[in-house]
């Protein structure tokens, strides 16, 4: 695969438990790009995140969505990230009894493939040196999978997987929440590392902040389960300084929470 | 009760082993007091399972194995189980149905003034210690039907004795074969650990696929002033062998005990460890796996009382279960009025792997006295979608999904057990029993 990353999502609808949270939505990221979603609560946001990986709750009634030319929604979980599909989750589960270096490991052998495993030295060199660049404590490798992780060392967590399973699109969902700045900086200078032509990245958050570390080519504003409004970085910051009503009112929203368009 | 006509040996069978084996009177006596009452005795009262259906007495008791003079003669896994690493020495005993067939003790042991032999033989060297010890906690002769039998028909066995302020660093391991037809595997086990001492005790319980009968073993755990005993126990018994085993132990002051237990057998199991916490600042850690398949039950219960002041006790029960198992476990924490300040936590966890499996957990506080801790954590649930979802969002199968989230649950008590082979014998059993 040494073409450039293409993910196309197209009139997308998806539901949960028989509503309806994603109003045909449509988006397209290629390599080298790094697209941000904003938008309020209660728009579709993580639906949108947890329905490209195909998280089993989320029922996709229409649209598609294709990775490379191949059709992702045909696909179970695990094949999508073997793909190159990767979802920086709000929530990580917390798994115990498996420590983060026998799961990264799994995770990494799983990509490759039988009769292709990672030598452990070659293991451990990526993971120390990742872990350096995240300035995370040795010491977490030998945990147990994000438990008793702080939210914090989750999120770091999730760019740490990132960073060793080098994906071809990575979506980060509100990667920044429960971030102190610090923690912000050292987040997202992982994921500036990893910035290259083989690589697409889709952010989602509420906030402006994120942005200032992580800059995006292409910011999209989500209401009522669609994208409403695209523009450049200096969306962002107009959002930031203004906040949503300006657009609510230029697009004649009153409720921009999904089931409550009018 | 009716008249059951289903034991395939009397007094006189009892009579003639007990004579042959040159057990003292006393010995004999309790053997033919268990066969003379076991009749009119009620099985044991159990939560939630009930048991009269249940092979207890079909076997045929007392049955002899040659002894063999190199563990080369051994059955292979038995050989693979008691193999040593490179340097690692260990005291070994090995029983075979009704006979201890080989033991292997380094002379060092015995320099420290340890005993470790079978508890038929030192029946002729500590026969008064025995005789103090022997069904004298909770499983007493007339108990109920079980300990009955097991009190007749017991055989071979281990006895372990460690003198005051000795520490004993090699493991001592014990293997129980099931082999014969209708085997009676009865092995009672005596540990004496005196003040101050410190012991590991490692037994595993195999069998060839396709033995059939009954295991009903007795393990009595005499835990002196500050000694610590660990006992480790790895269950692996066939499908046709029905399992019954009861482990009591006492703590003294300021002494400790690790269980680490894995009760892994196919048939229908019994096991019931109880832990009395006499001493003040006494302590025990007890943790267990079981993993239920096919069709058979099980009833796990680990209980400890606190009689102690300062008493310490932590139970962690974990079980799996798959097809049409079902699985009750119960942890049962007793703080007697005058315990004050002892503390008592204990965790049940049971991961249902199949519609059809029934898993309980039980847990269980009764506190007479005011001024203790005490807490519980009991959960019974199917895989969790989250961590399946999750781990697959990283590009793992299903199935090795599965096997992670599994084999994590079942860690902390895999984890603990310390001898290799031992270790392996569990994991295989885990696998084994999960996976087909």
């Amino acid at each position: 695969m040494s073409q450039s990353p293409h993910l196309q999502i197209n009139g997308l609808r998806v539901s949960i438990e028989d509503k309806e949270i994603l109003k045909g939505f449509s988006l397209e990221i290629k390599g080298g790009e790094v697209h941000a979603i904003m938008g309020p609560n209660g728009t579709g946001k993580s639906t949108l995140s947890s329905a490209i990986m195909g998280h089993p709750k989320y029922t996709v009634t229409s649209g598609s969505i294709s990775l490379d030319g191949e059709n992702v929604l045909d696909m179970p979980v695990d094949e999508r990230a073997r793909k190159g599909l990767f979802l920086a989750m709000q929530y990580p589960s917390e798994i115990s009894g498996v420590t983060n270096a026998d799961f990264l490991r799994s995770a990494i052998n799983a990509r490759l493939g039988e009769g292709n495993e990672i030598s452990l030295m070659k293991f451990i060199r990526q993971l120390d040196k990742q872990m350096g660049t995240l300035e995370m404590d040795e010491a977490f490798s030998h945990r147990y999978l994000n438990e008793g992780f702080s939210g914090g060392e989750k999120k770091r967590n999730e760019i740490l997987q990132m960073m060793m399973l080098k994906p071809r699109i990575a979506i980060l969902d509100e990667i920044d929440s429960g971030l102190d700045i610090d923690a912000l900086k050292i987040v997202a200078k992982g994921v500036n590392e990893m910035l290259s032509p083989d690589l697409g990245v889709l952010v989602i958050t509420h906030y402006q902040r994120l942005l200032n570390y992580i800059k995006p080519d292409f910011v999209h504003v989500m209401m009522q389960g669609r994208i409403v409004k695209s523009g450049g970085s200096e969306l962002a910051e107009r959002l930031e300084a203004e906040g949503y009503d300006w657009v609510k009112e230029e697009l004649g929203i009153v409720d921009e929470t999904v089931g409550a368009e009018a | 009760m009716s008249v059951d006509t289903k034991l395939n040996f009397d007094q006189e069978t009892i009579t003639q082993f007990s004579k042959q084996s040159g057990e003292p009177d006393w010995m004999l006596n309790l053997r033919l007091q268990g066969i003379n009452q076991y009749q009119e005795l009620p099985l044991p009262k159990l939560e939630k399972t009930k048991i009269d259906k249940w092979n207890i007495d079909t076997f045929i008791p007392f049955q002899a194995q040659p002894v063999v003079s190199s563990a080369a003669e051994l059955s292979e896994n038995v050989q693979e189980l008691i193999a040593a690493k490179d340097g690692e020495v260990k005291a070994i005993l090995v029983q075979k149905d009704a006979s201890v067939i080989y033991t292997n003790v380094p002379e060092e042991l015995t320099k420290q003034g340890v005993v470790f032999t079978s508890l038929q033989s030192a029946l002729a060297t500590h026969g008064d210690l025995i005789k103090q010890h022997f069904m004298q906690k909770e499983s007493k002769v007339d108990s109920h039907k079980l300990a009955a039998l097991h009190t007749a028909a017991w055989s071979g066995g281990a006895f372990l004795f460690v003198p005051k302020n000795v520490e004993v660093n090699i493991p001592l391991q014990v293997v129980f074969e099931a082999s014969a037809e209708q085997t009676g595997l009865f092995p009672h086990v005596v540990i004496i650990a005196e003040a101050n001492s410190k012991v590991c005790f490692i037994d595993s319980y195999v069998s060839a696929e396709g033995t059939a009968g009954i295991q009903n073993g007795i393990v009595e755990v005499q835990v002196e002033s500050g000694a610590k005993v660990t006992f480790t126990s790895v269950r692996t018994l066939s499908e046709q062998i029905t399992d019954y085993i009861y482990r009591h132990a006492t703590v003294e002051n300021d002494g400790r005990l690790e269980w680490v237990l894995g009760e892994l057998s196919s048939g229908n199991t019994i096991t019931q460890n109880t832990t009395h916490l006499l001493g003040n600042g006494s302590s025990v850690d007890s943790k267990l796996i079981t993993v239920g398949s096919s069709i058979q039950k099980e009833n796990v219960v680990s209980r400890v009382v606190h009689t102690g002041e300062n008493s310490d006790s932590q139970v962690l029960m974990k079980g799996v279960v798959k097809d049409e198992s079902t699985a009750i476990l119960n942890g049962i924490t007793f703080i007697e009025k005058g315990a004050t300040k002892a503390n008592g936590e204990q965790v049940e966890n049971i991961l249902m792997l199949s519609p059809q499996a029934r898993g309980d957990a039980n847990p269980i506080l009764l506190i007479d006295e005011d001024d203790v801790k005490a807490g519980h954590a009991a959960s019974a649930g199917q895989l969790n979608q989250m961590q399946l979802f999750y781990l697959m969002s990283r590009g793992i199968s299903k199935t090795e999904a599965q096997r992670l989230i599994i084999n994590g649950f079942v860690a902390p008590v895999v984890d603990a057990v310390e001898l290799e082979g031992v270790a392996k014998l569990l994991e295989r059993a885990i696998e084994r029993k999960v996976y087909q």
